[in-house]
């Protein structure tokens, strides 16, 4: 085996799909190379924060669960997106905080309970080859990730340098909105909302669509009413395309264009989703419940940026309510972690995770 | 296609800019493919790069459109839309405006286990293959756009003698580099993978490599010429 100093992390089980991804493959659109792309790039984004990584890092997007990995190292690593029963070497572990695993640990992830794709970042983030600029895998043209594929038991992937000179201390995030199955979709209408008819204006505003098993990372296909256009033509000399684009193909059912979308498209486009709602797509199941609720581009722009100022903030302290130890001249902390249910003991800032049966305060 | 040109341009309805969300911006020149539509598309796409007004984001040039990226954290959409009908207005000027494209010279051998789809598309057409190879060879094809995988180009000019349907049932995978026909419109493969266009040759060339940067040999704004040739080199 190659001898590295910054530890890599090998699959032991994918019984699904497992994908390596960055933030997409930009600036080769006009060659016809898809962005593809982390399908929830908020996940994506809080988890390289949460272990001290640059936002182009590349994480691993996990689908359904079902999936194992051992550190060959002693790394930071912290889990995102969509809620699974995770555990380290079979200690139930929380998401949206960063602990450590030790050389030899395993992380598995089974049983998804909310959303679709959990997000393992690991401390340096996952190395596989930059291909045009990015590391994340488009399985229709075979490329990024490991050979332009899904993992597989046995594949071993290299963990970049960490930052230099950061110290490393747990982190923890607690601005997760819970997922549910009914969702508000936010659109600006356009660009070609003119081309459909009053009514199949107030027919995609009004009615609940509901996300067909169609789906998968090049788009959501919906059921639902069929939304009308002006001249009952749905086809349009081919234009581009855009992260959440929702095209209305002939069958007046509309599809919501995700990450790995190819880069035009030859329908008629009746809106565009607000960027901020298009992480919580990446994480609607087959039978999620969509309503779409029609903002302009300005307050579009503004949930943005109150998005940007949300995910820069300070990440809080790791516990709330704890009960303390001193051992020797070490302090240790034990409680629940602020980000959720898991519980955790805290040791020189590292959060490790524990069992924990039954508190009692009579000791 | 167009009645007139006037129509084609339609200087009511064209251009049009319009959101494609909070973070692009679609400036439509017309409707339709023609090549003076696309001219202004390829004309408009060098104007917005040179007026760099997109922080260095991408910019897509299509069969009729051109789309912006930009940095929402950075410009408002009402700052964008300024900047963008002001580089709009650089348009009238005709300097601006390229008639002539770069060529970019494909070597294809036609026929045989290369193309063997060369046979059906003659009898289609009603002439001997020479003949097909002839048309097919003889016009520098507008490269509109790339799209659908990379490196693919939509090319236009095909000589509508020799048109010919889609197969039935596409082929599992056809040899990176082939060159086929699907109806009007005609088309190379850079990459190997299932196809359902009549295939009536191959280049030996390699058109798109993801290990360069700049990968791929066929871009917008230029025409390609497929040249006969006997056997790859």
């Amino acid at each position: 085996m190659t001898e590295t100093s910054h530890g890599s992390i090998h699959v032991i089980r994918c019984g699904f799909m497992a994908l390596v991804q960055d933030q997409g493959r930009l600036g080769f659109q006009e060659l016809g190379v898809s962005v593809s792309g982390a399908a929830d790039k908020e996940a994506l984004d809080v988890g390289n924060l949460l272990v001290g990584n640059p936002h182009d890092s590349a994480a691993l997007e996990v689908m359904l669960g079902d999936f194992e990995i051992e550190f060959s190292e002693s790394m930071m690593f912290a889990l995102t997106g969509a809620e699974t029963d995770a555990s380290l070497d079979n200690v139930p572990v929380g998401r949206y905080l960063s602990y450590k695993a030790h050389a030899g640990s395993r992380l598995s992830l089974s049983n998804v309970r909310q959303g679709l794709r959990a997000y393992i970042s690991v401390q340096g983030g996952v190395d596989t080859p930059i291909i045009l600029g990015s590391r994340s895998t488009h399985m229709a043209s075979g490329i990024g990730g490991l050979e332009g594929k899904g993992l597989k038991p046995g594949d071993v992937l290299m963990v970049g340098k960490s930052v230099p000179g950061d110290v490393y201390a747990s982190r923890c995030w607690n601005g997760e909105e819970s997922p549910t199955d009914e969702l508000i979709v936010r659109v600006v209408l356009g660009p070609q909302d003119d081309e459909f008819s009053e009514s199949g204006i107030e027919t995609f505003l009004s009615s609940t669509y509901v996300v067909s098993d169609q789906s998968d990372r090049q788009g959501l296909r919906l059921e639902g009413s069929t939304i009308e256009t002006r001249n009952g033509r749905y086809d349009i000399v081919s234009d581009a395309v855009v992260n959440g684009s929702i095209q209305v193909p002939g069958d007046g059912k509309p599809i919501i264009l995700l990450a790995d979308r190819q880069t035009t498209g030859g329908y008629l486009k009746i809106a565009t989703v607000a960027s901020v709602d298009i992480p919580r797509l990446g994480q609607a199941p087959p039978g999620t419940r969509i309503n779409f609720s029609a903002v302009s581009v300005e307050e579009s722009q503004q949930l943005l940026i109150e998005r940007q100022h949300k995910l820069s903030a300070p990440i809080k302290e790791l516990i709330g309510d704890q009960f303390s130890l001193r051992v020797g001249d070490t302090d240790i902390s034990v409680g629940v972690a602020l980000s959720g249910s898991a519980r955790i003991l805290v040791l020189d800032g590292i959060a490790y995770p524990i069992f924990v049966d039954e508190f009692t305060s009579d000791g | 296609m167009s009645r007139n040109g006037t129509n084609k341009l339609d200087g009511q309805r064209f251009p049009r800019v319009v959101p494609a969300g909070d973070s692009a911006i679609l400036i439509e020149l017309g409707s339709e493919v023609d090549p003076e539509i696309s001219s202004r598309v390829f004309a408009l796409t060098d104007l917005m790069r040179d007026a760099g007004l997109n922080s260095g984001l991408e910019i897509l040039p299509t069969y009729r459109s051109v789309l912006v990226y930009y940095d929402p954290l950075v410009s408002s959409y009402a700052e964008m839309l300024d900047a963008v009908n002001g580089v709009i207005e650089r348009l009238a000027e005709p300097a601006n405006v390229k008639s002539s494209l770069k060529i970019v010279e494909i070597p294809v051998v036609y026929g045989g286990e290369d193309g063997p789809d060369l046979p059906f598309v003659a009898e289609h057409a009603g002439m001997t293959e020479d003949s097909v190879i002839q048309l097919h060879s003889e016009t520098d094809y507008r490269v509109y756009m790339l799209g659908f995988s990379p490196g693919f180009p939509y090319l236009g000019g095909l000589d509508e003698r020799i048109a010919a349907p889609r197969l039935k049932t596409p082929r599992v995978s056809v040899p990176a580099g082939s060159v086929g026909i699907a109806e009007l419109q005609t088309g190379v493969y850079p990459n190997a993978g299932p196809g359902g266009w009549r295939i009536i040759g191959r280049t030996s060339l390699t058109l798109f490599d993801v290990n360069s940067s700049t990968p791929s040999l066929i871009t917008p704004a230029t025409e390609v010429r497929f040249i006969p040739v006997d056997h790859h080199d």
